[in-house]
């Protein structure tokens, strides 16, 4: 079955992202198809690459960025929320004048549009958020 | 159709709304906080009991686990359930609720 994720919460202040990773994780060793995973809102901050947690706490950033390369999954950052938070590939670092940019492997940044079309082509949208 | 609650009903009342429009039949699985409300003994069991006549309910062992709580300390027929379980539910059902 094709599952849409979406994740509206950062890493570490809510439990979303953990729920959503387990999730996904769990679907995908049941041989699920992940349609998408779309990072909305706070949600877009489990793609900055800065983050650096201690080190014997979980890593959530990184393990999105693992699982995402384990199974070739579409990570998709809203790019009007990413913007606000100063969350940039290097194309938008590029067009926006930033002498930065801090996406992390694995994901991309696009429109709200990917998420409708997640909806559409998904069975099943999982929503994970405060 | 899988109602999904992740609030404590001591904070927010998403598991009370969930309560009244789950249908017979329907499925609620209580994770994250969502879990305080399948405990024995809160002013919230009787919710659960009535919930219980009509819709399955489960809770998410990790999450119950990860607050110092056992399947001892849930109200009886709630059943337990996993991430695997989670899953399992969110495809068996059509559509999925997150009452967040």
């Amino acid at each position: 079955m094709k599952f849409g994720i979406l994740v509206n919460e950062g890493p570490y202040q809510h439990q979303a992202s953990d729920s959503a990773y387990q999730f996904t994780k769990a679907a995908l060793e049941k041989g699920h198809e992940i349609y998408r995973v779309f990072f909305y809102h706070d949600g877009v901050y489990n793609a900055s690459r800065l983050t650096v947690p201690p080190q014997d706490d979980r890593n959530i950033v990184n393990r999105w960025s693992d699982l995402g390369k384990e199974h070739n999954l579409d990570m998709v950052v809203c790019i009007a929320a990413a913007q606000r938070r100063g969350l940039l590939d290097e194309n938008e670092a590029k067009r926006q004048g930033k002498d930065a940019n801090n996406i992390a492997e694995g994901f991309r940044i696009s429109g709200l549009g990917q998420l409708i079309e997640a909806g559409i082509q998904s069975e099943r949208m999982m929503v994970f958020g405060d | 159709m899988l109602h999904t609650v992740n609030k404590s009903p001591f904070d927010k009342n998403s598991l009370e709304n969930c309560l009244r429009f789950a249908r017979k039949g329907h499925s609620i699985l209580l994770f994250e906080d969502g879990i305080y409300g399948a405990l024995k003994g809160t002013r919230f069991e009787t919710l659960i009991a009535e919930g219980l006549k009509s819709s399955t309910i489960y809770v998410l062992v990790p999450d119950l686990e990860a607050r110092g709580m056992r399947m001892d300390n849930v109200i009886d027929g709630v059943k337990a359930t996993d991430y695997a379980g989670f899953v399992d539910l969110s495809a068996e059902n059509k559509t999925v609720q997150a009452w967040l």
